[in-house]
């Protein structure tokens, strides 16, 4: 998907932002465990940032109540000295893993206060489509110089049909920035959000079926920078769910009301719209006699 | 009638008996009779409306006189036009003779054969339109050359097409000749002392123009004090004083005639134009006029007409013209055009209207005082420094920022959702944070999982991702926005599409035919679910022929097609059912067949 060209140093230069889902309800269900997904993915992570020295990654945790920037490659902060924990993790990685438990902790309270409506266990992604968005228009405006940014977005949980019309939002907006949202889809539903947006944007949406060769999937499909896509040919999926969710009662519906000043979805007929105000006309099915009727009374008199 | 019309080749035409004949071609139809000579240079192309023909004669066969036949019209204009042989001519008087007859009769032929009278530049323009579209052009091959439709039916769903053109066909304007009016040379008789002018309308109109003096002069002095003759002599005598550059004589003449100093002043209403034009300019937008237009009182520039340089006394000031005056003023003109559309050779009615132009454009040009005022108020506005200014406070306006929840939580509504034990739910969820939380712990203790990923899998997934590549190549195409009309063949791809367009211009005017209230439209409705009829066979074909691997999407293509064509048929069958099943119980309203 061809960005904004002419601000390119070096054709392949990436600006990856990647949205985790770390929503609690989605990962103590799952067959694969969260410390092996994030081995996968911080492995992607390091093999996207080596192949070019000037990409940088961006990483943003979608929790369950709020989203936070976890990780941000072109801080030099990184690569300070930092207290190894163990043997195991590089240094590369302990502030991401840090933040990203401080993150979970706040996440928890924050749950914890919101108090207990019932939703659908999703993630979210509204709100970290938005963060995403918010810092690559920072990008944008920083200078001539910048590279070619682009969305992840690593989702297990279903669609919260409640985010819908903040996410439609948040993928125009990213198709007018000219901003390429991916989307590899773990969970075992459908996501329809995640199609829409890929293909909206013109990124590229895939479900990958054996979790364990995560890394292989990612490192396949969505490590190429944007330039070399128009050389690669990389899996599209055969049709797009476009299904809408009901302004009214936030449910996922095929066939709906729609108003004709704003475009909002309607599951039943209402007298008024709830967004702009306008009021609807009498539907057309309700009047009498048709055509054929009518003719069929002339001879008769 | 004998037939829709007659064309015929090789004939004369001639306005009048001596009238040698103009060689060219004939075509007589319903409406109109149309003659356009072979030689595209002559101008005896004629056109008639038939139903001005008020009669006709013919030359006898047996006569040794060449076959021709007359036409007189009512308005007494007489049309000869020769044949090359009699048969031809026979046949033409035929279709003559009808058209004449069937004229007389009362016009309550049935409704739906139109009555409209085409004039020519709207055949003219649909043929036009004909030939520029041809998309247009082959679904009228289509249609009305089969007689399937005819004309009047076809085009009566494109007037807007129509509409539009013809107001795009205004004249042209012509505009107006660079030679000056100055420059009109008389021609001079070497024995008499005689100076002839040649004035044309054409001029008259320049010098109108030009010289809004002189054209005052016109509507004051003829035809109250001079005839127009008169008028043109004194003024042709006043250029001729000009041009004699004898600045003496021409102070004496005028002293003697007061209409000659009319001529010879400068002109006054051209100066009072410009003054006003100047006032008008608001000096901090644009420099439209200043005081350089106001050039007949420039007398710096000294070049007279002839190209001398003559130094002349200053009371004769005013008898002197300068080249660049002439030129100034001539230039102007020419560049503003035409103003008025006058094509009268009355010479009153030109100055006149030509007064009326100028009357009208003065006044919308007029200041009133309020206008003035505010002109002046933003002169002085724009044209102050704003470092110079006081220093304005300008009350700030607080910032009216909505409260971004309002709109999403308005949305929010009645969210329904299954119940569920709210403290269930909150020990769900602290167990799963609980969980979450282990996980991260435990990676940070154990670091990345080593081997990342076993090379059996790494190697599955590789092959499913080609296989799922491939196929869906073979589906959709490289680019998923492709649309599947641009992996056909063209000459499928455009069949396709012009069945389309076929299908939607019949089915336009199947529906709108019913209900059928008369035998034309019951005929014509025959005629269409022929078409239609057909259209369905050779989509049929076209659908077994195209290749195996398009097969299915075509098929999903042509489907709507053949469901519209099926629902119109069923319409059809329908009605014609209701109408033999009401025949046959023994009613007969007017009108039904």
């Amino acid at each position: 998907m061809p960005s904004v060209a002419f601000k390119q140093y070096s054709d392949d230069v990436s600006l990856l932002v990647l949205l985790l889902d770390t929503n609690p309800l989605f990962w103590s269900n799952t067959s694969i465990t969260f410390s092996q997904f994030l081995s996968h993915v911080l492995a992607f992570l390091n093999a996207v940032l080596g192949l070019n020295q000037l990409n940088q990654v961006i990483v943003i945790a979608t929790g369950y109540s709020s989203c936070d920037y976890i990780y941000d490659s072109s801080l030099t902060s990184n690569h300070g000295n930092f207290e190894r924990s163990g043997t195991g993790m590089p240094p590369l990685f302990a502030s991401l893993l840090k933040k990203l438990e401080d993150f979970v902790t706040k996440d928890e309270e924050l749950s914890r206060e919101e108090g207990h409506e019932d939703r659908t266990p999703s993630c979210l992604l509204s709100g970290s489509l938005s963060m995403a968005l918010c810092y690559i228009q920072r990008v944008f405006r920083s200078g001539h110089l910048h590279p070619q940014p682009r969305i992840l977005c690593l989702q297990g949980s279903p669609d919260g049909p409640e985010q819908y019309v903040a996410v439609m939002n948040s993928i125009f907006s990213a198709q007018r920035l000219m901003v390429p949202i991916d989307s590899c889809y773990i969970g075992v539903q459908n996501s329809a959000f995640l199609q829409q947006a890929s293909y909206i944007t013109g990124g590229v949406h895939h479900t990958p079926k054996q979790l364990d060769g995560l890394f292989q999937y990612l490192t396949t499909i969505f490590a190429t920078d944007l330039h070399s896509r128009g050389f690669v040919q990389l899996p599209k999926p055969i049709g797009v769910d476009f299904r809408a969710s009901c302004f009214c009662h936030k449910k996922t519906i095929d066939m709906g009301y729609i108003c004709s000043v704003c475009l909002s979805i309607f599951c039943e007929h209402h007298k008024k719209c709830s967004t702009c105000g306008s009021v609807f006309g009498q539907s057309k099915l309700d009047e009498a006699s048709s055509v054929s009727d009518k003719k069929r009374k002339a001879p008769h008199t | 009638m004998a037939g829709e019309q007659v064309e015929k080749r090789g004939v004369k035409y001639k306005s009048s008996i001596k009238d040698p004949g103009t060689p060219g071609f004939l075509r007589i139809n319903e409406v109109m009779l149309l003659f356009v000579p072979n030689d595209p240079k002559s101008d005896s192309k004629l056109k008639l409306q038939t139903k001005n023909i008020k009669s006709h004669k013919y030359t006898k066969e047996g006569s040794n006189k060449p076959p021709w036949l007359y036409l007189t019209t009512y308005q007494g204009r007489n049309h000869i036009i020769e044949f090359e042989n009699y048969s031809d001519m026979h046949t033409c008087r035929d279709f003559v003779a009808a058209l004449l007859k069937s004229d007389e009769e009362p016009k309550k032929a049935a409704v739906t054969t139109s009555t409209e009278q085409l004039s020519i530049k709207e055949l003219e323009l649909r043929f036009k339109l004909l030939k520029e579209n041809s998309e247009l052009q082959r679904l009228h091959k289509q249609f009305v050359e089969s007689k399937v439709l005819t004309e009047d039916e076809f085009w009566a769903t494109r007037k807007k097409l129509l509409g539009k053109d013809s107001i795009r066909k205004s004249k042209q304007q012509l505009g107006l000749k660079s030679m000056m009016v100055s420059g009109i040379k008389p021609s001079t008789d070497g024995r008499t002392n005689r100076v002839t002018f040649n004035l044309t309308p054409e001029i008259i109109f320049q010098i109108f123009a030009e010289k809004p003096a002189v054209r005052q002069a016109f509507i004051n002095y003829v035809p109250s004090k001079m005839t127009e003759k008169d008028f043109w002599t004194k003024y042709f005598r006043a250029e001729y004083l000009y041009s004699t550059k004898n600045t003496a004589v021409a102070a004496a003449e005028a002293a003697e005639d007061e209409e000659l100093a009319v001529f010879l002043k400068p002109d006054e209403i051209l100066a009072r134009e410009t003054r006003q034009k100047i006032r008008r300019v608001d000096p901090t937008l644009d420099m439209e006029a200043d005081e350089g237009d106001d050039y007949s009182h420039l007398m710096d520039h000294g070049i007279q007409r002839d190209g001398t340089m003559d130094v002349v006394e200053p009371q004769n000031d005013q008898f002197k013209r300068s080249l660049l005056q002439d030129l100034n003023r001539h230039a102007a003109v020419v560049l503003e055009g035409r103003s008025i559309d006058v094509d009268s050779e009355d010479t009153r009615i030109v100055a006149e209207a030509l007064t009326r132009v100028k009357q009208v454009s003065k006044a919308d040009g007029e200041t009133t005082k309020d206008a003035n005022q505010e002109r002046l108020e933003r002169m002085s506005r724009v044209a102050g420094m704003e470092d110079l200014q006081a220093p304005q406070n300008f009350p700030l306006a607080p910032l009216s920022i909505k409260d971004p929840r309002d709109y999403f939580e308005s949305q929010q509504g009645n969210v329904v959702n299954v119940p569920r034990g709210a403290k269930g739910l909150k020990r769900n969820v602290h167990e799963a944070y609980g969980l979450l939380k282990d996980s991260i712990v435990e990676i940070r203790a154990t670091g990345l999982s080593d081997p990342l990923i076993k090379p059996e899998v790494s190697f599955e997934v590789f092959s499913s991702l080609t296989r799922t590549i491939s196929t869906a190549k073979n589906i959709i195409g490289k680019n998923p926005r492709e649309s599947f009309l641009d992996r056909l063949p063209k000459s499928t791809k455009d069949e396709v599409l012009h069945h389309w367009t076929s299908i939607q211009e019949l089915l336009r005017h199947f529906w709108s035919s019913y209900p059928i209230t008369t035998p034309y439209l019951h005929t014509k409705v025959g005629k269409l679910k022929d078409a239609m009829s057909n259209t369905y066979s050779k989509l049929d074909a076209m659908k077994e022929s195209v290749q195996s691997d398009l097969r299915h999407q075509i098929s999903l293509l042509v489907r709507p097609m053949q469901q519209a064509l099926d629902a119109a048929f069923q319409h059809y069958e329908a009605d014609l059912q209701r109408r033999t099943a009401k025949s046959s119980d023994g009613e007969r309203p007017n009108g039904y067949v």
